[in-house]
């Protein structure tokens, strides 16, 4: 499995720019692993990313690459994927790059139901930017725009995803990597927007200012936050408090985009010339 | 010099005054002549007003907006109001006087027709009387043959209002049977 | 009824952009609704799909021009058109356009501004932001419709070059030509000259996306083609890989630039008219150069040598262009609904050897050929008193 895993990686690139303790690998080599057993051409595979640590992960790829402008990776991927709807689309995203600058981006590609797969590589920070709040940075918790604790609220990406209308909406750790690896199969085979949120540890720029100890220690934390959705049925809202549900959230039925667009020029196909 | 003919067909918006000017460039273009369809939104295109601008040229036109037009249309008080003034001494100013009761000053020839009653009366539906006022334009202007204009109008209409848009412009071209009158080029 | 009668049609400046991007082999558009350029993405999305191509309006102007670099990039001739305010959100991703290489074109109708403005009234005040609206120094071709055919002619043209120098083209109209209908005979199809992108003549192993042939141009690989590469808007060496090395980030901005800048004669388009005698040379493009026409014709039949200088490419800049004008011209003006962008421009490239007026106008209305004739008057007097 390892030799697979490398074969699809640009050894070149390596070391990588990730600090120690990062989890960002982890995400990277489940969706490897999930391309792997997707038994997708890699020629045919495309990578899209934005701006962040998280989105570097994609010039470690040996597919069609393409790291875009903060915020906007989905818009950039519905073109390709509108252009050549026969190509798979993975979009790697970071928590600010994915629900701040490219929220909007983010809520329409979920409101098409384009068939995008999309990772959220959550670690509530800003990270390359040396540790601003996000939207995802829980109220109270420090960052060095928050210096007296976050004020704000964070979103919850899955429900975000899924009343925008994404199709399928699932969760998982860095620590349950296996787990992740098989919700990317599960997302990249709905025929839809999918989103995968992906919590994983920084903790230079998130876990040392608030206390959660090295890589290992915040690995721990997420096996010991992380609940699954079976579990979580038996909880109550009190008991789910600052919780962690993992596995898949939500599917839904809805058309996919690109398949309606194909309907309109099999309609039209040879009018209006 | 070329012979030039600058119209300003003017009235409020939901007239089809713009469809109007369109129609009329088309036609004078499959004569082999020039013509230019300018929609003008000065400071006066507000509160619903419309105006469409068009120039038939035998020459080039370089300079795309009416200077000082050769007919006016008006089809609305507030249009007769701004643009009666504005067109050339000697030139045309068509009313509606279905809608202007008062003609201002002007240093042109007035003609005035209930075009939208007509329309509504001896067509249907007023919504043609752009259609009528066409045909007027043409008709006391001779800029464009009635052939022409036919085959205009019917290429820029919704399919299956081919009769009522013909009828409203025959009624146009009689109405302005009853004067003879040519704009000096 | 003769040939050339029955070829002729009525059409507006946007439909005939509409028209060349399709002439041209353009099959992807996505776009943001903006007066005065919509009619645009209206006929886009009738027009396209009965083409086999794609039609999609995004939910902003950012991710239309995101969108239409993605599609690009696989492979698909891909246009957007915008007004001012649209224009301004775009420059984020033209940068990355102009970084990555990625062939598009970007219709921009000019409206009135700063913001807002006023969203029907025509004006030219983006001709700075055409050229350097993205932030960094960066490479792009603009061009300047004055006529309805123009407009489709250039729009053909956009994409031509934008495929063969691998950089975003701005066709850069103004309300007057966007709006306007008039007489135009097309050229028939065949008749018009389409370039495609230059591919890759090795196999994907020896392939380097940004190793430049001969003319400064890599040869371009589409995503899906077996061809797997990195593209980035980060600084990257000729493999595709970011790299902070300088030699590597002064090599690639400098190439950036040459691969236009090597080629001025192809990419920069003028037009004279009764330049050869001309003692007054008026600059004027877009819609003003028409009026400045009329007031050339008016001058020479009051007997002044009156000549008109059109830029149709107005970035790069027709510097060797309006440097030849100073060597026979006693005045030169700069017409131009603006508060004097590209005056700044002929100034500097005639070097002083020549008085340079501007007639400028900022109340939405298109300048008349009136306010041109007496501009030339005035320096025509001022010249023989002088």
């Amino acid at each position: 499995m390892l030799s697979q895993v490398e074969s699809h990686l640009r050894s070149d690139r390596f070391p990588h720019i990730w600090c120690p303790g990062c989890g960002n690998g982890i995400v990277l080599s489940a969706l490897v692993r999930a391309i792997e057993e997707l038994g997708y051409d890699p020629d045919k595979t495309v990578v899209v990313s934005g701006i962040g640590c998280s989105s570097r992960a994609a010039g470690y790829l040996d597919f069609n690459t393409l790291h875009t402008t903060h915020g906007r990776a989905l818009a950039f991927a519905t073109g390709i994927k509108l252009a050549r709807p026969e190509l798979d689309v993975f979009v790697l995203m970071g928590d600010g790059d994915a629900t701040a600058i490219g929220g909007n981006h983010f809520i329409h590609a979920a409101r098409r139901n384009i068939d995008l797969t999309a990772i959220i590589f959550n670690n509530s920070i800003y990270g390359m930017t040396g540790g601003q709040y996000s939207p995802l940075t829980p109220p109270g918790k420090r960052a060095t725009t928050a210096p007296y604790g976050n004020i704000e609220r964070s979103f919850d990406i899955a429900e975000l995803a899924k009343g925008a209308g994404a199709t399928y909406v699932a969760r998982a750790t860095t620590y349950h990597a296996t787990m992740l690896e098989k919700l990317i199969v599960a997302g990249a085979r709905n025929k839809g927007f999918s989103v995968i949120e992906a919590i994983t540890a920084c903790p230079v720029g998130y876990g040392r200012r608030n206390k959660m100890g090295n890589g290992l220690q915040m690995l721990l934390w997420q096996k010991e936050q992380a609940v699954t959705v079976k579990q979580a049925e038996k909880m109550s809202p009190e008991e789910l408090q600052d919780k962690i549900i993992i596995g898949e959230l939500y599917r839904g039925e809805a058309p996919e985009y690109t398949a309606m667009y194909e309907e309109i020029i099999a309609r039209t196909k040879g009018k209006n010339q | 010099m070329p012979r030039t003919i600058e119209f300003r067909l003017s009235g409020s918006g939901g007239q089809g005054l713009i469809l109007a000017g369109v129609i009329l460039a088309d036609a004078a273009i499959r004569e082999g002549k020039n013509a230019v369809q300018a929609q003008s939104y000065g400071p006066e295109a507000r509160g619903g007003a419309s105006k469409a601008e068009v120039i038939i040229s035998d020459g080039e036109i370089d300079y795309p907006k009416v200077v000082l037009p050769d007919v006016v249309l008006a089809m609305s008080q507030d249009a007769a109001d701004k643009y009666a003034g504005k067109v050339k001494k000697g030139g045309l100013l068509i009313v509606d006087n279905t809608y202007v009761k008062n003609v201002p000053p002007t240093p042109a020839r007035v003609y005035g027709f209930p075009i939208s009653r007509l329309a509504r009366e001896k067509v249907g539906k007023e919504l043609v009387a752009n259609i009528v006022a066409l045909g007027m334009l043409a008709g006391l202007t001779g800029a464009v043959s009635r052939q022409t204009l036919e085959q205009a109008l019917l290429s820029r209409i919704p399919r299956g209002t081919e009769s009522l848009n013909l009828k409203a412009l025959e009624l146009g071209f009689e109405m302005a049977k009853t004067f003879s009158v040519k704009v000096p080029a | 009824m003769s040939d050339v009668v029955e070829m002729a049609r009525l059409m507006q400046g946007n439909e005939a952009v509409v028209e060349g991007a399709l002439a041209a082999g353009v099959r992807f558009f996505a776009g943001y609704p903006i007066t005065p350029s919509t009619e645009i993405a209206e006929l886009m999305a009738e027009r396209l799909p009965g083409l086999g191509g794609k039609f999609i309006q995004m939910e902003d102007e950012i991710a239309s021009m995101a969108a239409v670099i993605g599609a690009s990039l696989a492979g698909v001739k891909a246009l957007t058109a915008t007004s001012g305010p649209g224009f301004s959100l775009k420059q984020e991703n033209i940068g990355y356009a102009a970084m990555a290489e990625i062939p598009c074109v970007i219709v921009n109708v000019q409206r009135w501004g700063p913001s807002t403005g006023i969203p029907t009234a025509p004006a030219q005040g983006d001709v700075m932001q055409a050229r350097w609206g993205t932030h960094g120094d960066h490479p792009v071709i603009v061009l300047c419709p004055a006529s309805v055919r123009e407009a489709y002619m250039l729009a053909i043209r956009a994409v031509n070059l934008s495929e063969k120098y691998r950089v975003p083209v701005i066709l850069l109209m103004d309300e007057v030509i966007g709006h306007m209908r008039e007489r135009v005979i097309l050229p028939r199809a065949g008749e018009v000259e389409v370039i495609e992108r230059k591919k890759p003549a090795v196999e994907p192993k020896d392939y380097y996306p940004y190793r430049p042939g001969d003319d400064g141009v890599p040869p371009m690989a589409n995503f899906g083609d077996g061809y797997r590469y990195h593209v980035t808007g980060l600084v990257h060496d000729e493999k595709g890989n970011p790299t902070t090395d300088p030699q590597v980030a002064e090599n690639l901005i400098l190439r950036l630039h040459r691969k236009i800048y090597d080629h001025l004669d192809d990419v920069i388009t003028v037009e004279g008219y009764q330049l050869e005698d001309a003692e007054v040379v008026v600059v004027a493009y877009g819609a003003v150069a028409r009026s400045a026409k009329r007031a050339v014709k008016d001058a020479r039949a009051a007997g002044i040598k009156a000549g008109l200088f059109r830029p149709v490419t107005i970035w790069p800049f027709p510097e060797k262009e309006v440097a030849e004008l100073a060597r026979q011209a006693r005045a030169v003006i700069v017409a131009e609904m603006n508060l004097g962008q590209l005056k700044g421009e002929v100034e500097r490239a005639v070097q002083g050897r020549v008085r340079v007026t501007g007639v400028n106008r900022l109340n939405g209305e298109l300048i008349t050929f009136d306010e041109i004739l007496s501009a030339i008057k005035e320096v025509t007097t001022d010249a023989q008193s002088g």
